[in-house]
């Protein structure tokens, strides 16, 4: 079982360009690893012996809202800039330690390596964060949206600044 | 007014009515559903018909096709991907067809009325609806009494107006 | 010459008797052979990330109810335990142990609607009613200290809504007793019943490493041999003072991992349970329920990702909060949402009456899968 300095530690000398650093929340400390390269310390992180996470708990994504905020005519909000997140939690179910990974992309394009192939429980996870929040995973095998209608075209509903459309095939929304 | 069975026969096995009421009557003891649930209100819907509060002594089955059906019991909430399936379920159902919409997630949008993109607020934006019951989910006997309201509009029914 | 074939394609669509909810499958099928199934999703989807980010921490416990409408009690208690987390606040005892009795109460009657709901598509109908039966019961002991049957709004943050009727303890005695033997009834009519182990046996083989990179948990897991239970691996609340065992699939009657195994699991699951409620009604000590709720909640900056176990598998709440009265995000990890994805690699090569023994063994609750 390592503490999660230890495992930060293993990963910085492994990968010492990707994984930038950790901060030190009060309830769990977090890794932060570029987007391009999350696929590559997933490989590590599974396969190596003394890390073995073979399981994937979950992965959500979160519009951190941190870029700058406008007001439109109509007096809602609209986020120019900013980054979108993906947590990944994951844990290893033979030797019994947990890890948090954090990656943070662009709001305007946001793009995250997949990591489908290193475990299967991350296809739909993945694909229900590109529903809600637009977040394009490279080299997924099948992205669509999961969640809402195929033909949905009004945006990404999780957003901070999602607007509500009036009519959709001709079912009126709004209360 | 004296339903079939309790008029008294003097001339035995020989009973003088209305074609209506003999119609309406036969209408209204076997409601046959179509099994539909859609969410929580679908989990009372299934005590109901379980031998606690059971459905089958006012005659309603669950049958697994709509061309089969004289009613749609809408159990739970209905999102904008599924009304569309609703509406041709409706469509599907033969004359005369009855709605029962159950719970207020399909009378409304229920809980989910403010913020939900994703929720049709109430049924009726889509189908017409006959008899509403409330609750969240309601109670079976709630829904036996939706049931007996049902009843109660089909024995008031009349050959020559037409329904909706 | 051979005779010239082509697949088809066809769809099992949301409004269907047995596929537990709406669900779309679509099959692709080789005569009656199943190629490749591949599950729709969304048709239940209430957009509950986007309510909680509009609610007050509190105002969030009903929501969680109907996440997975037949297991409320267990939702509620796995968001209260996620946010005192991210609060550091400690419950009194006779919540925790108030709060594992319901929990219990709920994992017995989950599994008998799931068991019961099983026989009726395997074509058995009696075995429905006599868990239904039980069922009431049980819901009576709900009614008795909450006032609903279905959505509790019970676990508050920091306590309980309301505090155990005087009549709770003696009868939920008297319900346990009759409850053993109901169980050996419940056997003798499903579970060595010759057509039904036919039908479920070497059907549906999920093989444990399949199992873990899918992400698969809870009694899913525990049939393909894994000895993995949130109550025992990582405790939470007080499970770690009670005596039970985790059983485990053994492939009686086919192999590892096989539908029946995944549904005897759950048989000995609900005799387990039974021995929790025994001792923890033994345990029960005073106090005042409503001690700890705090007045105003406004957690620090961080984020947190707490379980439970679920009657279905892993209830994860990840929650992140920017200090503020209401969640910043808050997502919820449902187990039929990870266990749901496993059906495409289960059903190859399969008869298509076997598909619906597949989905029911799986148990997924639609509320769970869509949120």
């Amino acid at each position: 079982m390592k503490t999660r300095e230890e495992i930060f530690n293993v990963l910085k000398q492994e990968f010492p360009e990707d994984v930038f650093e950790i901060l030190n929340q009060p309830m769990e400390p977090i890794i932060m690893v570029d987007p391009k390269a999350i696929h590559k310390v997933s490989f590590y992180l599974r396969d190596t012996e003394g890390l073995k996470f073979d399981s994937l708990m979950v992965l959500s994504g979160v519009d951190d809202a941190n870029g700058e905020k406008t007001t439109d005519a109509d007096g809602s909000q609209t986020i120019n800039g900013g980054t979108l997140s993906v947590y990944y939690h994951l844990e290893s179910l033979e030797l019994g330690h947990k890890v948090t990974l954090k990656v943070s992309t662009p709001r305007d394009n946001p793009e995250v390596e997949s990591v489908e192939s290193v475990w299967r429980c991350a296809d739909w996870h993945e694909r229900e964060a590109y529903d809600m929040f637009g977040i394009k995973f490279l080299h997924h095998p099948d992205l669509r949206r999961i969640l809402m209608p195929y033909d949905w075209d009004a945006g990404y509903p999780l957003r901070k600044d999602y607007k509500n459309p009036e009519f959709y095939q001709g079912m009126k929304i709004p209360y | 007014m004296k339903s079939l069975l309790d008029q008294e026969f003097s001339d035995s096995n020989i009973v003088i009515t209305k074609t209506e009421d003999l119609l309406n009557w036969a209408r209204l003891s076997s409601v046959w559903q179509l099994g539909f649930g859609l969410a929580c209100c679908a989990i009372e819907m299934m005590a109901t018909s379980a031998s606690h509060y059971d459905f089958d002594r006012f005659g309603v089955i669950p049958r697994a096709t709509p061309r089969q059906a004289d009613a749609i019991i809408i159990s739970g909430t209905v999102t904008l991907k599924m009304a569309t399936r609703i509406k041709r379920l409706y469509e599907q159902m033969p004359d005369p067809k009855y709605i029962i919409s159950m719970g207020s997630c399909s009378n409304s949008g229920g809980p989910y009325w403010e913020h939900g993109y994703h929720v049709l607020k109430g049924i009726d934006r889509v189908i017409p609806v006959d008899v509403y019951v409330p609750g969240c989910p309601p109670r079976p006997e709630a829904l036996l009494e939706g049931l007996l309201k049902l009843q109660e509009k089909i024995r008031n029914e009349s050959l020559v107006k037409k329904t909706a | 010459m051979a005779l010239k074939t082509e697949e088809m394609v066809l769809n099992m669509g949301p409004q269907h008797p047995s596929t537990h909810g709406v669900l779309r499958l679509e099959v692709e099928l080789d005569g009656e052979l199943v190629v490749n199934v591949k599950p729709h999703i969304g048709y239940l989807h209430r957009c509950f990330e986007k309510h909680a980010e509009a609610m007050n921490y509190n105002q969030v416990v009903p929501y969680t109810d109907r996440l997975d409408y037949l297991a409320s009690m267990y939702n509620s208690f796995g968001y209260a335990v996620a946010v005192e987390r991210l609060l550091g606040i400690q419950v009194p005892e006779r919540v925790d142990y108030i709060r594992v009795i319901m929990g219990e109460l709920q994992r017995i009657a989950s599994h008998l609607v799931a068991v019961g709901t099983y026989g009726v598509d395997i074509g058995a109908f009696t075995p429905f009613l006599y868990g239904f039966r039980d069922r009431e019961k049980i819901l009576t002991l709900f009614e008795m200290t909450c006032g609903a049957r279905l959505l509790y709004n019970y676990n508050w943050v920091g306590g309980l809504s309301h505090d155990l009727h005087p009549d709770f303890v003696p009868m939920t005695r008297e319900f346990l007793k009759y409850f053993k033997g109901s169980l050996v009834e419940f056997n003798n009519l499903l579970s060595f019943n010759k057509i039904f182990i036919e039908r479920t046996a070497n059907v549906g083989v999920l093989p444990l490493d399949t199992a873990v990179n899918y992400g698969i948990t809870g009694p899913n897991l525990r049939a393909s041999g894994m000895k993995w239970d949130l109550r025992k691996n990582d405790p939470y609340s007080v499970y770690d003072r009670f005596d039970f065992e985790i059983p485990v699939g053994r492939g009686e009657k086919g192999t590892t991992g096989d539908c029946w195994d995944r549904y005897y699991v759950r048989i000995r699951e609900m005799e387990e349970s039974v021995k929790i409620i025994e001792q923890a009604l033994d345990q029960l000590p005073d106090g005042d329920i409503q001690s700890a709720i705090p007045k105003r909640i406004k957690p620090p900056v961080g984020s947190v990702y707490a379980r439970v176990e679920n009657p279905k598998g892993e209830l994860g709440y990840f929650i992140v909060s920017d200090g503020s009265a209401n969640p910043f995000r808050l997502k919820v990890r449902g187990p039929s949402f990870v266990n749901l994805a496993v059906l495409g690699e289960l059903c190859k090569g399969h008869l298509v009456a076997d598909i619906i023994a597949i989905l029911g063994s799986i148990d997924i609750v639609l509320g769970e899968v869509d949120r």
